[in-house]
């Protein structure tokens, strides 16, 4: 770990927010491993299906094969390629997450910040308003929502849109389902924030200028906010991640054939029995879904410590 | 006193979460008894929802739950009938508990010896190999974690029995499977709890008095870093207690963690509200004794 030297005088007042944030965030190696890993991941993941060997979900008769000649890390149950449906699944995983977490975003930020911003009244029923949906279960929430909504939402996308469009619905569901019950923490972190800013002296300065609400907010006090929002970010995707897994192991997940890596997880949890063991099927989805998530969790961890030393300073 | 006003602040928030409960689930299309021989006369069908009381209107079924709910009674099941909810639930929850206070103090004596190592050893190998270890256990889902251990240790080694829960040994397996990913998290709070004070003025004063390193981190460091912890443990002991699906599912434990998952899958309207009033209930009371613990653990925390 490197320690940050104390820069020279000129150097500081000069460099942005964003730079010294950025220089100690470099300065770590292990976040700065992970980070590019990760896009390095990404990177294959998203170019996959132009070079993939084996199609994700056609079968074959190699059933089981284990890893090693044409099956790099074997085959499923239906003798498809698991490598191949490993690099769809985790794109799928890591869609799922960010959308999910994107959904936390947007209902999180806008909460926090206006329960933050107008205080009084409004704030303690808005916050009163997230410590109702603290004590409801998320598991009960989320298997309600998915399995009542989804037959009528898709009814209703066939008919306005197209069928194809109503093919996504369980997509659809899953972002807004597992956003909705990730944004809580995100909106008593931002409204923490937005509270202990809206006291300091550039709003005030901003508010006898004569500058309206909105702008103040949008302007002056979230682009202080984001740093903390973007930490906070980077450690919901893989709970999303690990959220969506759960549920492919209940069948509320991603449908087959598509998969996820949660549901390759669980497919092969679903085959550990006494007689043969098929290890591959279990060991290689989860050390892939274990690795991605390390490698968000660290870039987290080294964001957040980043900041957390200028706030120091 | 302020345990009193705690305990009265409560009653609007659990009024809150019960209506909300109650209006989602009835609110949402489809109902409990969609998937029963369907080519049912509408007179068999219209006598079922008019002995649960469906047909009247919402408020007033509400009202209904409600006046029942003051003299303990959550209603009958509609899923498991002749069964009431509060009977389920009384059998279940003793079990679910027990497993999970088991799980809550195999978190607490995993997470925090090695979060506290890697506070101590910050920035080493050791940090890093404890943080890797922490977040794998994060990382890995319970249900892949469960037949492993149930296939290595029950099946193969015949060292713990396979599943049911009937004597002490019966609990180690699901104990370990549920505990993992808590004993993670614990871990990481403890370590950023421990690091962020590492460098606070009290602490330098303590370095300064002479205290060893050791003891500095012991009595001092510990203490206040804890605090994350803490305040984690009222949601994680919430969702401990109530059960889990994947390890009730495993082991074949009869707990209230696999109801939470079946009720909502078949719509069983009291049985869904039932069970999250006591989640509720069961949070708000863990939160007011985390804030008491909170308050005794760092005297500077004041909420008067």
């Amino acid at each position: 770990m490197i320690e940050a030297k104390p820069a020279p005088a000129g150097r500081a007042a000069s460099e942005s927010v964003t730079r010294r944030v950025w220089r100690r965030f470099t300065g770590r190696r292990v976040a700065v491993v992970s980070a590019g890993v990760l896009a390095l991941f990404v990177l294959l993941v998203t170019l996959w299906p132009w070079i993939e060997p084996h199609h994700p979900n056609v079968l074959s008769d190699a059933q089981f094969a284990e890893p090693g000649g044409r099956y790099w890390v074997g085959t499923d149950v239906h003798g498809r390629d698991l490598l191949t449906r490993m690099m769809h699944g985790a794109s799928m995983s890591l869609m799922v997450g960010t959308a999910g977490a994107l959904v936390s975003l947007v209902i999180g930020v806008s909460w926090g910040a206006v329960a933050g911003y107008s205080g009084g009244r409004l704030d303690a029923w808005m916050m009163r308003g997230v410590d109702v949906l603290y004590s409801l279960p998320s598991i009960i929430f989320v298997v309600v929502l998915i399995t009542t909504l989804e037959t009528a939402l898709k009814q209703w996308f066939s008919r306005v849109f197209s069928n194809d469009f109503a093919e996504s619905t369980r997509f659809l569901l899953l972002f807004f389902g597992l956003g909705s019950v990730s944004w809580l923490t995100m909106a008593r972190i931002v409204r923490g924030q937005v509270l202990s800013l809206k006291s300091r002296s550039f709003v005030g300065a901003s508010r006898v200028l004569g500058a309206s609400h909105g702008h103040i907010l949008w302007r002056h006090i979230l682009p202080n906010v984001w740093g903390v929002v973007i930490v906070y970010l980077t450690l919901t995707v893989p709970s999303v991640v690990l959220y969506e897994s759960f549920l492919s192991f209940l069948g509320l997940g991603v449908q087959p054939p598509q998969a996820s890596l949660g549901s390759l997880i669980a497919e092969g949890a679903s085959q550990i029995n006494p007689i043969r063991v098929y290890w591959w099927l279990i060991a290689f989805p989860s050390g892939l879904l274990a690795a991605l998530l390390l490698a968000l969790s660290f870039v987290g961890d080294g964001l957040r410590d980043s900041l957390e030393e200028r706030d120091r300073q | 006193m302020y345990f009193t006003r705690r305990l009265i602040g409560m009653i609007p928030v659990v009024l809150g979460i019960s209506f909300l409960a109650f209006m989602l689930v009835r609110l949402a299309p489809g109902g409990p008894f969609d998937h029963e021989r369907r080519p049912a006369s509408p007179e068999i069908e219209r006598r079922i929802r008019e002995k649960y009381h469906l047909d009247e209107p919402l408020l007033s079924q509400y009202g209904r739950y409600l006046s029942g709910l003051l003299r303990g009674d959550l209603g009958p099941s509609l899923k498991y009938r002749n069964h009431s909810v509060a009977d389920i639930v009384m059998q279940g929850l003793p079990v679910s508990m027990t497993l999970g206070m088991c799980a809550f103090l195999f978190s607490l004596g995993v997470g925090l010896p090695s979060g506290f190592y890697g506070a101590a050893r910050r920035g080493g190998f050791g940090d890093y190999a404890t943080s890797l270890i922490a977040l794998s256990g994060v990382c890995v889902p319970a249900f892949v974690v469960g037949p492993l251990l149930v296939m290595e240790f029950a099946v193969r080694k015949r060292v713990f029995p396979v599943a049911l829960l009937e004597s002490p040994i019966h609990l180690i397996l699901p104990t370990v499977t549920l505990g993992l990913y808590f004993s993670g998290r614990v871990s990481r709070l403890l370590r950023e709890g421990m690091i962020g004070v590492r460098e606070a003025e009290f602490v330098v004063a303590a370095r300064a008095k002479g205290l060893s390193e050791v003891s500095v981190l012991l009595r001092h460091v510990f203490r206040i870093g804890m605090l994350p912890v803490v305040s984690y443990s009222g949601p994680m002991l919430a969702d401990l207690l109530t059960g889990s699906f994947v390890v009730e599912n495993l082991f074949q434990i009869p707990g209230i963690g696999v109801f939470m998952v079946n009720s909502s899958l078949s719509r069983d309207y009291t049985m869904i509200v039932g069970l999250v009033l006591v989640y509720a209930v069961l949070l708000l009371m863990l939160n007011i004794i985390v804030d008491v613990a909170y308050r005794w653990l760092d005297p500077r925390v004041s909420y008067d």
